[in-house]
């Protein structure tokens, strides 16, 4: 029979002063298997402790049940108090006399009757607990990072530092991501290519970092510390071991009338060819959609050009199936397809262009060499017309949330068109200039003051054009007046958005995504970069829009989870968890489709007694979390939730209810 | 003092709602905390059992409390899409709501079972929660009472393992 000791706390007068604490010791030591009550000022202080160490020993006890304060509180403490004294900690519970009981009622002798309750349900609910043991799982010390980009970059840098290997597993031919396409960065004004280049040849130089660019993730299987990932390593059609990066092959390829993914259209790329010069890996792919042997068969002008003999048209797909300790998610944003905004023209008009077009058009790498010319009659536009918060804060068109990034790199647009040519016209639609951040809002007064950028406060209606050039009409709502304004080019400030495909990927890899598709966090605060699913966490813009220097902390966040948890002999998994009984187990599953975790799998069960093999459900220790949702959905009673058994609940609503 | 004195200096005829709260502990067992450290004072009628999950109260922890006399029962979780399981509230909402209509089946008064959602951050609607129930239940009576009423309006069935057929 267990033997249990009660030891009540006066928390000074917390407790004390509504509860009669002798009362409830005495109550206590009447109940049944209770072999000793006490009760003390402080029990969770040194000497609360070791008043309760001594009673473990010199009663023989084999339970501990504390009345004290909440036990999210101090469950621990008296857990590890238990522990010393040669316990299993799990043979401790606590009865929440204060935040639930003295501090909320008045009534010196209803509270003392509640609390005598309340230690009547602990130890009725302590009889019944059983000697739990966390259990070691191993950690495969390799970590994927999905998403070469900068926050990508970081987190694979920061983990390969640390004495780890990391896989960077990116879908383009070349890592380097959105930052890679920008021309300058705000506020410094730094060139975004003379800041991120380094680091994407010292991540292809790390000798921890292995560099899967063109692949995919098709699969994840299994849980924290043991994932197996499937991945697709695409055809390049160029063999990477010969490929030497010349550039012939492409400056041949005679299909050149292909928009170019990297320069958002605006420039033209080859089928055969490097995303940008500088690419990392710096080796061509072919793009077979495009390519004019793949289409008819016919060509292979870039074969016969290659004096290292790398294209290799017959390449195929490689699947390989990897193990991954943990996962770091960094796969980026997209932008807004403007067609939603029929009003302002774009994709009708050339002279209407999106942020990210305007980033390349004034990019000395992009394909007017850095002056900017008006895609219709490469004219350099006079006067210029910026558009903000194009799909941002708009919740007529379901993006009610701010992109953060917009009136920043919109600031940084007039003032770059502002330093090379000072009479260009500029004007801003606004709603609110968002400058939040470091250095962000001297910045902004900068475009207005310094560079006299006129910033007009309202919506635009339309963007039509008139005699050659485009006509503005919106609305200045400081001035309440309709406004008309003439200009060369008009550009979008495009919303961020989440990756189209997020959700797919959020469902491979078993995370949650908020309602517009970002992946969400464990905590909002506290939890920043965790998912709910151990062992995967989350860096950049794929989780909420942010800037540059954002993404690079998250980045380097989820690098020190990762190498905190790489840096433990092995993981812990809490024992609170569910488990099946085959015996009973009918194989109905119904625990496999309310399971919020995929941690139940069927299994075959040799049952002892008919020595018939039949398929049963089996809880994956490393999976489950512990919520019991299976525990309740079980038709046959044959899955219980270890620490919160039926049989624990039901004693302790009888011991509630009785009198 | 001890227990019986209390228990004997309460008049028999002062009945008072017994109720049995399943909090779950990342949201509602917090907000009940946190009502305790704000210091809102509501009536001592509540007993809380905590569970990981509200998708871990199976309906017969229920069905058990009011067996044994219970007068109502609360069950608080977190609030749809806050789970911390990600989805256990939901379960939780959908057998709570095939059980309220059970037990009006068998007669109970479906104000003896109340499903709120409590964040660990909302001490006053925890407070509030308990001061309202335990004023409804009161007015409604023991519950014990209304399984009796109720049980006259329906041709009893005798259980072939009720006492009496039993022969004691």
């Amino acid at each position: 029979m267990p033997r249990i000791g009660v030891f009540v706390c006066h928390c000074g007068t917390n407790i004390a002063k509504t509860v009669d604490v002798e009362q409830v010791t005495n109550a206590a030591a009447r109940l049944p298997n209770v072999v000793y009550a006490t009760h003390y000022l402080y029990m969770c202080s040194e000497p609360g402790q070791n008043l309760i160490k001594e009673a473990v020993k010199e009663h023989s006890l084999d339970r501990v049940v504390v009345a004290a304060c909440s036990p999210s509180l101090h469950e621990r403490t008296f857990q590890n108090c238990a522990r010393t004294a040669g316990l299993n900690p799990y043979l401790t519970e606590m009865a929440n006399i204060r935040e639930q009981c003295s501090w909320v009622h008045t009534d010196r002798q209803q509270a003392t009757a509640k609390a005598m309750k309340l230690v009547r349900m602990a130890a009725a609910r302590a009889y019944y607990d059983q000697e739990l043991y966390q259990t070691e799982i191993p950690v495969n010390r390799r970590a994927l990072v999905i998403g070469g980009g900068v926050a990508g970059i970081q987190a694979a840098l920061d983990i390969a530092q640390t004495g780890y290997e990391v896989v960077l597993l990116e879908r383009t031919p070349s890592i380097g991501g959105r930052m890679a396409q920008f021309d300058k960065t705000f506020p410094t004004l730094d060139c975004a290519a003379c800041i991120l280049t380094p680091k994407m040849v010292e991540a292809a130089a790390e000798h921890n970092i292995k560099l899967y660019t063109y692949s995919e993730v098709e699969s994840v299987s299994g849980y924290v510390g043991n994932f197996e990932v499937v991945m697709r390593k695409r055809a390049r059609s160029v063999r990477m071991d010969k490929c030497n990066g010349c550039g012939v092959c492409w400056q041949k390829c005679p299909s050149k009338k292909i928009p170019s993914e990297f320069d958002a259209a605006i420039g033209m790329r080859t089928a055969i060819y490097v995303p940008f010069p500088q690419a990392v890996p710096n080796i061509p792919v072919i793009d077979r959609e495009n390519c004019r042997y793949f289409k008819t068969g016919k060509c292979r002008v870039c074969e016969r050009q290659c004096s290292a003999e790398a294209i290799d048209f017959e390449q195929q797909d490689e699947i390989v199936k990897e193990q991954f300790g943990a996962i770091v998610v960094a796969t980026g944003i997209d932008v807004l397809d403007h067609s939603v905004y029929g009003e302002y023209g774009y994709g009708k008009y050339p002279d209407v262009v999106s942020s990210l077009q305007l980033e390349r058009l004034i990019n000395a790498g992009g394909p007017t060499q850095g002056i900017l010319k008006r895609p219709s009659d490469a004219k350099e536009p006079e006067s210029v017309v910026f558009i903000q918060c194009v799909g941002s804060r708009d919740e007529s068109k379901g993006f009610p949330y701010c992109s953060k990034v917009c009136c920043m790199y919109t600031a940084k647009h007039s003032i770059l068109l502002k330093e090379k040519h000072p009479e260009t016209q500029i004007y801003i639609f606004y709603i609110d200039v968002r400058a939040a951040g470091k250095g962000y809002e001297e910045f902004v007064r900068r475009a207005q003051e310094d560079f006299g950028v006129k910033y007009l406060r309202g919506r635009v209606s339309r963007v039509f054009p008139r005699g050659g050039k485009m006509v503005v009409m919106g609305v200045d709502s400081l001035l309440g007046e309709q406004v008309e304004v003439e200009a060369d080019l008009v550009v979008l400030a495009s919303a961020v958005q989440a990756r189209s495909d997020a959700r797919e990927l959020a469902r491979i890899l078993n995370i949650t995504t908020d309602k517009h598709n970002f992946f969400t966090e464990a905590h909002p605060k506290l939890r920043p970069v965790e998912t709910l699913t151990a062992g995967v966490f989350l860096a950049g813009a794929c989780q909420s829009p942010r800037d540059i220097p954002d993404s690079v902390a998250s980045g380097s966040a989820a690098a020190a989870k990762v190498a905190a948890m790489f840096s433990k002999p092995h993981l812990l998994s809490e024992p609170m968890i569910a488990q099946v009984e085959p015996m009973t187990c009918v194989d109905c599953l119904t625990c496999q489709s309310v399971c919020p975790y995929s941690a139940i799998e069927e299994v075959a069960f040799k049952d002892p007694l008919t020595r018939q093999e039949k398929m049963v459900a089996k809880v994956n220790e490393g999976l489950c979390n512990g919520c019991g949702t299976c525990v309740a959905a079980c038709n046959s009673s044959s899955i219980q939730l270890r620490g919160f058994t039926d049989e624990q609940v039901f004693r302790e609503i009888e011991s509630a209810l009785a009198s | 003092m001890s227990q019986d004195n209390i228990e004997k200096d309460q008049p028999a005829a002062a009945w008072e709602p017994n109720i049995v709260g399943f909090l779950c502990r990342w949201c509602s067992y917090a907000g009940a905390d946190f009502a305790g450290s704000s210091r809102m004072e509501y009536p001592p009628n509540v007993r809380v059992i905590r569970v990981p999950c509200s998708g871990r109260i199976d309906p017969l922890f229920i069905l058990k409390a009011f067996q044994q006399g219970a007068d109502g029962v609360l069950v608080s979780g977190c609030h749809p899409g806050d789970c911390h399981y990600s989805k256990g509230n939901y379960y939780a909402r959908r057998r709570m709501t095939l059980l309220k209509k059970m037990l009006d089946f068998i007669g109970y008064h479906p104000k003896r079972l109340r499903l709120e959602w409590i964040s660990a951050a909302e001490a006053r609607e925890f407070a509030d929660v308990v001061r309202e129930m335990v004023a409804e239940v009161a007015t409604l009576g023991p519950a014990a009472n209304e399984r009796v009423e109720n049980a006259g309006q329906v041709a009893p069935t005798p259980s072939p393992l009720s006492e009496e057929s039993v022969g004691r």
